[in-house]
C-alpha cells in the first residue's frame, strides 16, 4: 500500500538532489537542469497531496508551475544565449566581476 | 501492483536524476532529464492526475527538453564540462539535510492529519466527472484569473525569448532579401 508518505518522501529526495545540483554545478544550463529537477519534486509532492485529500487545487498548482518553468526555460535560455555571445562561456564564476 | 510501480519509477527517476546531478557531459544530463520527466508523468498516471500527466510529457519533455536541444547547439556540448568544483561533503550533507527540512515541515501538518479523505466531503472535487473533465472545470471557474495570467506570462516569455536570440529585429527579414536579390541582378546587368 503505497500511502502520501512515501510520495512526500520520494518528493523530498528528488528536491534535495536538484539542490544539490543548484549548489554543485557551475556550468549555467546544468544549473538550470538542476532547478528543473526541483519543480518536478515539487510537482509530485502536489499531485500526491491532491489525490489524498480529495482536492484538485494541488493539481491546479502543479500546472502553474509548469507553465512557469516553460516561461523561465524561454527567457532563461535566451539570456543564457546572449551571454555566451559575448562572453565566450556559461561559466557561473565569468559572472563574478566583485573582487571580494 | 501500484507498489511494483511506484517503487520501480522512484528508483528509475532518482538514478536519472542522479545522472543529472553528477555527470560530466551535458549532453548525458540533458538526456536522463528527459527520461526522468517522462517517468514522473509515471507518478502523475499513478495519481490519478491523468491530464497533468499528459500535461509533463507534452510540456516537458516536448517543449522545454526540446528548447534545451536547440538552446545547446549553440554551445559547445561535446566536449566535457570543466566546472571549478570543491568537493565539500559537509556543505552537500548540511543542504540535504536543509532541503529535507524544509519539506518535512511543509508534509508534517498534512501527514498528521491522518489523510485518507473521502473525495465526496470535499468541497474541491467535482463529483462524477473524470480527471481531464474536473480540471477543465476548475481551470475555467475558480482558477480562470490565475490561468489568464499565465497565460500572458507566457506570451511575454515567447516574445522576450525571440528578443533576446534574434539579432536585427529593426529590419525586415523579407525586404532586406529582396533588395539584396535585386542588388545582385543589378551589378550582374552591369558586368554584362
Amino acid at each position: 500500500m503505497i500511502t502520501l508518505t512515501h510520495y512526500l518522501v520520494l518528493s523530498a529526495i528528488l528536491f534535495s538532489i536538484g539542490l544539490v545540483g543548484v549548489i554543485r554545478r557551475k556550468n549555467l544550463l546544468l544549473l538550470f537542469f538542476s532547478t528543473e529537477i526541483m519543480l518536478n519534486a515539487v510537482n509530485i509532492g502536489f499531485a500526491a497531496i491532491s489525490k489524498f485529500y480529495g482536492d484538485l487545487t494541488g493539481q491546479m498548482f502543479s500546472f502553474f508551475i509548469i507553465a512557469v518553468a516553460a516561461s523561465e526555460v524561454a527567457v532563461g535560455l535566451g539570456l543564457l544565449v546572449l551571454w555566451y555571445k559575448r562572453n565566450g562561456t556559461i561559466d557561473l564564476e565569468s559572472m563574478q566581476e566583485m573582487k571580494g | 501492483m501500484e507498489a511494483i510501480a511506484f517503487y520501480l519509477f522512484s528508483i528509475i527517476t532518482i538514478g536519472m536524476f542522479l545522472i543529472v546531478v553528477f555527470s560530466k557531459n551535458a549532453l548525458y544530463a540533458m538526456s536522463a532529464l528527459a527520461g526522468g520527466m517522462i517517468v514522473i508523468s509515471g507518478f502523475f498516471f499513478l495519481l490519478d492526475a491523468d491530464f497533468l500527466g499528459v500535461v509533463q510529457i507534452i510540456v516537458y519533455t516536448g517543449a522545454v527538453m526540446a528548447l534545451y536541444a536547440f538552446g545547446m547547439m549553440f554551445f559547445d556540448t561535446t566536449k566535457d564540462v570543466k566546472e571549478n568544483i570543491k568537493e565539500t561533503k559537509i556543505i552537500y550533507g548540511l543542504w540535504i539535510a536543509a532541503g529535507i527540512l524544509i519539506i518535512v515541515m511543509v508534509s508534517a501538518p498534512f501527514i498528521s492529519d491522518k489523510l485518507m479523505l473521502d473525495a465526496s466531503i470535499s468541497h474541491y472535487t467535482v463529483i462524477g466527472a473524470n480527471n481531464p473533465q474536473a480540471v477543465g472545470i476548475f481551470l475555467f471557474t475558480k482558477y480562470l484569473v490565475q490561468f489568464e495570467l499565465a497565460a500572458v506570462m507566457l506570451l511575454v516569455a515567447m516574445i522576450a525569448g525571440i528578443i533576446l536570440v534574434s539579432k536585427k529585429m529593426d529590419v525586415s527579414l523579407t525586404t532586406t532579401i529582396d533588395q539584396e536579390v535585386e542588388k545582385e541582378e543589378f551589378h550582374q546587368k552591369d558586368a554584362k
